[in-house]
């Protein structure tokens, strides 16, 4: 069944204590986020429906806002998802050669997973980080100043981490 | 050295931290401020010249001044933390190293407006920042700023900070409020403007984070002695985000009295250009800016020098000037594609057009399609008076700016450098193997020793 934590729904309600009573669906993103890091890294039909439900409002309201922002995942992706920037001032420093050093190591294409189920390449727009490009966000935070050899040992580095 | 305001203590070791910023005059602002009236307050950002930082430059006092102020409606204060235009990532820098001084900014702001809950929405892609925030928040709270009765004067303010979910049309205001109140990210009609129906329709303020941050200066040193640094109505100082060709690139702060050519060849700036390569073109305000090649860069096309200012640098209008916009400078060598360059970009806007208008949802996609046929080799000569057509019939006619911040990049690539998509045209081989365009327009003036 798709529940929160109970101190994971503890910040829900700090959330939701945040805006105007009436307004809890102005919580809506903030929870999108949580709801995705918490179950499997995308939100599938049944984790959007219990959103819904915890904010009281229509599934619809919630699939709607879902599919409209680029950060939240509507297909299974892998465990690393390396989202590499690929607008101009990225491309201006070799952005385009990162992408298909990637895409040659791992053996996929622009949006697919590899077969372990590992990593995901998915190349992204602009996020705000063009003078320490090239660039990739990998969850959380930002890897700047690619290579090809810092490509390598993030990968050796994030494979070690999966196996542990 | 010009004169640093934002970034002055950029070189004090943990400044990020309460206890530093204060030992360093932070908070000395805010005491000042709360003692004045709310009005009082408005007057001074009015005096300061003080011009919108996220890239519009609307006067920041006059947006404060057609606030609202309805009997029992309460208002807001909403920091625009959604920085996302290509090229920018001065509010970025703000916000990690220097999170104190947009709380300072935001209380003394919240105080002059009225706003007793104040929302930062930050771009979601900037995931590690909202902790550093919510960090300084808290101190601020523990050491009395934020919170019920703020330092006695019964005035009380909460500060929320809200991740988006990477749509860079949250940027437009009204776009920020939707998403605020968790919908998709349309732009509204307007009017009515947030500062009679904003957020949960109620009045509210959208600011830039850089000019929210400014506003502890300009309280600090008074409004009149901040519009006294900077030229004209360029006031006070700017941040900018280098990035590209250049060999130092980062965030500076100017005080908009420099030249364009100091700013990208002298030691403290950038640097001068990469690996031994000259200037071909900048884009000096964010991706929406028409691009220039050098010669119009450097100087106006009444051969003055070109000023790092916002008059200077829109000096002949869109045939022969660019704009200041947001601040992110990008600077492109005499290898680099204006052809590409200009794809890439439309990529980004198709990819981030909400959808709303038909002229931008549809526009954007076919012109990125033309430059792609271009730049792959596939390009026909009329391709370039089509893009020139396609481009035209968005600017203007869409609800929110994005569709001219799509058409812009592409009108000003054709009209400096229409030489080089007719060469792409008329070369499809050779423009695959050698993957850049032409040189000619590079600066012929600053010439790498050795070269």
């Amino acid at each position: 069944m798709i529940k929160f934590s109970e101190e994971r729904l503890k910040k829900v309600h700090e959330v939701i204590a945040r805006y105007p009573e009436g307004k809890q669906k102005s919580a809506l993103i903030p929870l999108l986020h949580m709801a995705q890091e918490d179950f499997g890294g995308w939100l599938d039909v049944p984790v959007m429906d219990y959103v819904a439900e915890l904010l009281q409002i229509k599934p619809i309201e919630v699939y709607e806002v879902a599919t409209f922002y680029t950060m939240f995942n509507m297909k299974p992706v892998g465990k690393y998802v390396l989202e590499v920037c690929q607008t101009g001032p990225c491309m201006l420093r070799g952005s385009d050669d990162i992408i298909d050093y990637i895409k040659e190591k791992l053996n996929i294409n622009a949006g697919e997973t590899t077969a372990d189920g590992l990593f995901t390449l998915k190349p992204a727009e602009c996020l705000g980080a063009c003078g320490y490009a090239p660039m990739m966000q990998l969850g959380k935070h930002f890897r700047e100043h690619l290579t090809r050899e810092k490509v390598d040992a993030l990968i050796d580095e994030l494979r070690a981490a999966a196996k542990n | 050295m010009g004169v640093k305001l934002l970034l002055e203590n950029d070189h004090i070791e943990g400044i990020r931290y309460y206890e530093t910023y204060r030992k360093n005059g932070g908070y000395r602002a805010a005491e000042k401020a709360l003692k004045m009236t709310p009005d009082e307050i408005v007057e001074e950002v009015k005096k300061s010249g003080l011009r919108g930082r996220g890239g519009a430059g609307f006067p920041t006092g006059m947006k404060w001044s057609f606030l609202a102020k309805p009997e029992g409606v309460p208002r807001h204060l909403v920091c625009n933390a959604d920085e996302s235009e290509p090229g920018t990532f001065k509010d970025r820098y703000l916000m990690e190293f220097h999170p104190h001084i947009l709380i300072e900014g935001l209380l003394i702001s919240s105080f002059a407006l009225g706003s007793n809950a104040t929302y930062i929405y930050i771009r979601g892609e900037y995931a590690w920042i909202p902790d550093i925030l919510e960090q300084a928040i808290q101190e601020a709270k523990n050491n009395g700023w934020l919170g019920k009765n703020i330092q006695g004067t019964g005035f009380d303010c909460e500060i929320y900070v809200q991740r988006g979910g990477g749509a860079y049309i949250c940027g437009e205001e009204t776009a920020l409020i939707e998403s605020l109140e968790g919908k998709r990210g349309n732009p509204r009609m307007k009017p009515p403007f947030p500062a009679i129906q904003g957020l949960w329709m109620r009045p509210t303020v959208v600011n830039n984070v850089e000019t929210l941050a400014a506003v502890v200066p300009i309280i600090n040193i008074g409004g009149e002695e901040y519009a006294k640094i900077g030229v004209g109505r360029s006031t006070g100082t700017k941040l900018l985000s280098v990035c590209g060709n250049v060999k130092k690139p980062g965030v500076y702060e100017i005080d908009m009295t420099i030249s364009v050519e100091e700013f990208i060849y002298s030691e403290e700036y950038c640097g001068g250009m990469a690996n031994g390569k000259k200037l071909k073109a900048c884009i000096p305000g964010g991706s929406s800016v028409p691009i220039v090649p050098a010669n119009l860069l450097l100087k106006t096309a009444k051969g003055e020098t070109r000023m790092m200012n916002y008059e200077s640098l829109s000096d002949g209008g869109f045939a022969t000037g660019t704009m200041m916009g947001s601040g992110g400078f990008i600077v492109l060598d005499e290898d680099q594609c204006v052809v590409r360059h200009t794809m890439t970009l439309a990529r980004f806007y198709t990819h981030e057009s909400c959808g709303q208008c038909s002229p931008c949802r549809e526009g954007t996609g076919w012109m990125y399609k033309v430059l792609k046929n271009i730049e792959y080799g596939k390009g026909k000569m009329s391709d370039i008076d089509l893009l020139w057509d396609i481009q035209r019939r968005i600017e203007g006619n869409t609800i929110c700016p994005l569709g001219d911040a799509a058409a812009w990049p592409v009108a000003a690539a054709i009209r400096h450098f229409r030489d080089e998509f007719e060469w792409h045209i008329k070369n499809p081989e050779e423009s695959q193997r050698r993957n850049f365009g032409l040189a000619h327009y590079a600066d012929p003036i600053h010439v790498p020793a050795g070269a």
